[in-house]
């Protein structure tokens, strides 16, 4: 996987950390990782080695999300946070043009875009494979997504290997981790014992090994890249969930009138918590905002859900207006018709939806409970 | 092997972004009904959308409020276009309230049309219920424009009422033509009316094709064209040659706000135009 | 017995979609009491509340179904042509029809004699249910067309 051309993996002691930091700037990224705020771990600016959760990890269970001291001063020793790199790709909230009346026309001015180069410190697996997803979505397409393709040239991903699954991880059943496979420029793992703390360091991509050389790091020793291979062994062993995905695309495709959706539709609030923290969800809608004289009118595209009843709004009236059909739709969505959209699943198996739904719908239980044939189909209303 | 990052992109993109409107002018507007008129309109500048093909839609902007859906039913090669605005919802009413000489914001054409060079050689029926008739309407002069290479032509018109059918003179030239059969139906009428009453499909049996040599395109209210497509269906139509026209809310019209999503399809790239045999497992579930 | 009835009556009927392939002693027998009519644009074929003793076969024209009550404008709820028939209420008590039937424009029509098509159906029990398995169909298909029209199907 490693080519010649990187030198092979390095080892940095965990003292020599802020070195990195200092090689990531001289390359030109500002950093975005993860830090402690709000009683969560989220991804923002970092400033130095100090912003990152260093003895922090998160216990993680369906509806459940809560900080905790780690015995020890791990700098990546959580699973993953309420937020997603998605953001930086793909903001919130985006203005796209502004249009100005011109006599009886108008014209449209685009948008610049923030030319900052962004280093993702802290990739996960399954994030960089989140990272695969939306680039199929908002690049793969007829029209590729001006904005997300113009942030997207400008990052670097710095991945870090899983050394805990969390409670609600279930990436080994998606393929997408705990291991990193394609798609970082640099692969970290942060090996805690036994020896000193220390991180191995690999390079990927050009990109990637032209940071690495900025850095006075000798080659790893065979045993640490043993070691490193034991922790993303023993992460994809204890993993928190998991999920049938045999045939999962035809059997939504099949249950769409399941009893098993009146279920969850008790349970569900129709929130968008799942949507929001989502790495893959790509919904948006738009929004006119005029200025106050009304010659001038900003266009700004901003996160949707599936969830919303204003979703699929047509002549004045929603298309799915129970709870069941819109979380229908994002299950289905997610994991079935996303194969038949872009190749491939929409869900990379990070949780992140089980354990921040209020109500604590796991979407492993309900894919479980679709695949049993309900006991009788007298529920279903004769056609 | 290394794999090469993409070089850094230009800080501002010089591309127009895919969502900006081009300006049009508004050169008519027709009233086709008490909540419906027809918007003709040109290009105000040089910029402007590529030719439409039938069954294709715009995105129409009224400045300031927002943009709207809208199928294009006619197009020229000078660039001027006819869209059937109805009024619903904010933006189709700004539409409608837009007069000759005022600017109308343009982007598209979108989606995949009606598929006319499939139906070469067979026998062609078209449903149209309401507002189902205008995205029909170039797809019926585009198979009279080469009407030879075609079988029987069979157009059914539905309407809830004699004042909800939209081209009514246009209506009426296509009637007296020979090469083509129009028949037109509403769900009920007053003594007023001389023509046929009784729901779209009660006018199939009259109709004259060769059933599994047919191509039957079909466009209106979703129950209306469900019940069109099972109705040919039941006459021995395939149903991956029954096209219907799919209408859902859409944002971007560009397959990337989630939006249109009706099963494993985009509305607005895959479709609006999809077939019914694709269509049909969903169509029988609600809410889907 | 009644008088043949004259033979082009018999191929009218026997040709309607209504009666083609059944029994044509069943034809002759409701020929035997039937009439073809003529309708200028505007008659009435039926009015609703009076006497239904007819069941009448289109053969060319247009005729509508009206609904109304006094205090809304009449409703065509359907249009019956060529080939199609109008009328049930003679088969079903109290016999009264429950619709105006007026021609839209020239029609012609066979007119059957409801009571005695009903009495020979009932002497010969095959005939009648020879007779049901195509009419109910009408009857299902007309009741199909309502629940369609109640959908509103163009309103969105």
């Amino acid at each position: 996987m490693v080519g010649s051309g990187t030198g092979g993996p390095r080892t940095l002691p965990r003292e020599e950390f802020p070195a990195f930091f200092e090689a990531l700037r001289a390359e030109g990224y500002a950093i975005v990782g993860p830090t402690v705020r709000d009683g969560a771990i989220v991804y923002d600016r970092l400033e130095g080695v100090d912003d990152l959760p260093i003895g922090w990890t998160d216990r993680q269970e369906a509806g459940r999300y809560r900080l905790e001291r780690r015995s020890d001063r791990a700098l990546f020793g959580y699973s993953v946070g309420p937020f997603t790199w998605k953001k930086f790709l793909f903001p919130p909230r985006e203005r796209l043009f502004t249009i100005t009346r011109d006599g009886p026309s108008f014209s449209v001015a685009p948008e610049a875009t923030d030319p900052t180069r962004l280093a993702l410190l802290g990739m996960r697996a399954c994030e960089l494979a989140g990272l695969e997803v939306t680039d199929r979505v908002f690049q793969g397409g007829a029209v590729a997504d001006p904005g997300y393709s113009a942030r997207r040239s400008r990052i670097l991903r710095v991945a870090v290997q899983c050394g805990q699954a969390g409670g609600t991880c279930f990436c080994v059943s998606m393929g997408t981790g705990p291991g990193v496979r394609d798609g970082a420029d640099l692969v970290l793992t942060e090996i805690l014992e036994p020896g000193p703390h220390r991180f191995l360091f690999e390079a990927r991509t050009r990109a990637g090994a032209g940071v690495l050389a900025r850095l006075n790091a000798p080659a790893a020793a065979v045993a640490d890249e043993r070691t490193a291979g034991e922790i993303v062994a023993r992460t994809a062993s204890s993993m928190g969930r998991s999920l049938d995905t045999a045939g999962v695309r035809d059997l939504l495709r099949e249950t769409l009138q399941h009893p098993r959706w009146d279920d969850v539709a008790r349970r569900c609030l129709s929130c968008t918590n799942c949507t929001m923290v989502c790495p893959t969800c790509f919904c948006s809608t738009q929004e006119e905002v005029p200025d106050l004289t009304g010659a001038t009118v900003e266009r700004w595209r901003r996160w949707d859900s599936c969830f919303n009843l204003a979703f699929t709004e047509l002549h004045g009236t929603a298309v799915r207006k129970s709870g069941l059909s819109r979380y229908r739709q994002w299950l289905t969505h997610k994991l079935g018709t996303w194969h038949d959209q872009f190749g491939t699943s929409g869900c990379i198996g990070c949780g992140r939806c089980i354990t921040w739904c209020p109500v604590g719908i796991d979407l492993t239980a309900e894919i479980a409970a679709l695949r049993v044939a309900p006991a009788s189909t007298s529920k279903e209303a004769p056609r | 092997m290394l794999a090469d990052p993409s070089p850094p992109a230009a800080a501002i993109d010089p591309e127009p972004p895919p969502l900006a409107p081009i300006p049009y002018v508004v050169r008519s507007v027709t009233t086709e009904t008490p909540d419906t008129v027809t918007l003709t309109i040109r290009p105000s500048a040089t910029r402007r959308i590529a030719t439409p093909r039938p069954g294709q839609f715009n995105m129409l902007y009224a400045f300031g409020v927002g943009e709207s859906a809208i199928s294009v039913s006619r197009a020229t090669p000078e660039g001027e276009l006819v869209h059937t605005v109805r009024r619903v919802g904010k933006v189709t009413n700004a539409l409608a309230a837009l007069t000759p000489g005022d600017t109308v914001g343009v982007r598209g054409p979108y989606g995949r049309g009606w598929p006319i060079a499939e139906a070469r050689g067979g026998d062609v029926v078209v449903i149209a219920g309401g507002l189902g008739l205008p995205p029909l309407r170039p797809a019926v002069y585009a198979i009279l424009s080469q009407r030879e290479s075609f079988g029987r032509v069979e157009v059914i018109y539905g309407a809830r009422s004699p004042k909800d059918l939209v081209y009514y003179d246009e209506i009426q030239t296509w009637r007296r033509r020979t090469d083509v059969r129009f028949q037109t139906t509403v769900d009920a009428a007053g003594r007023d009316w001389y023509g046929d009453v009784g729901v779209v499909t009660t006018r199939l049996p009259d109709a004259r094709f060769d059933p599994p040599k047919t191509t039957a395109f079909v466009c209106g209210p979703e129950i209306m064209m469900t019940l069109s497509a099972k109705a040919l269906a039941d006459r021995g139509v395939p149903r991956d040659r029954i096209w219907v026209s799919m209408e859902r809310n859409m944002k971007c019209a560009i397959g990337l706000c989630g939006h249109c999503q009706f099963g494993p399809s985009f509305v607005c790239r895959d479709g609006p135009v999809l077939r019914f045999s694709a269509l049909e497992p969903f169509l029988a579930v609600k809410e889907v | 017995m009644s008088a043949a009835p004259p033979p082009d009556l018999v191929g009218e009927i026997a040709n309607h979609p209504l009666f083609a392939g059944l029994d044509p002693k069943l034809v002759r027998s409701a020929a035997s009491t039937a009439q073809e009519r003529e309708f200028a644009a505007g008659d009435l074929l039926a009015r609703e509340g009076t006497t239904a003793d007819t069941l009448l076969l289109i053969l060319r024209g247009k005729v509508a179904l009206e609904v109304g009550a006094a205090d809304r404008p009449t409703l065509t709820v359907q249009t019956v042509g060529p080939g199609e028939v109008v009328g049930w209420s003679w088969f079903v008590p109290p016999f009264r029809w429950r619709f105006d039937a007026r021609a839209v424009k020239p029609t012609r029509a066979i007119v059957l004699n409801g009571p005695a098509l009903r009495e020979t159906l009932s002497r010969h029990p095959a005939w009648g249910f020879a007779f049901l398995v195509r009419f109910l169909p009408l009857i299902a298909e007309r009741l199909e067309n309502t629940r369609i029209q109640l959908l509103d199907i163009h309103a969105r």
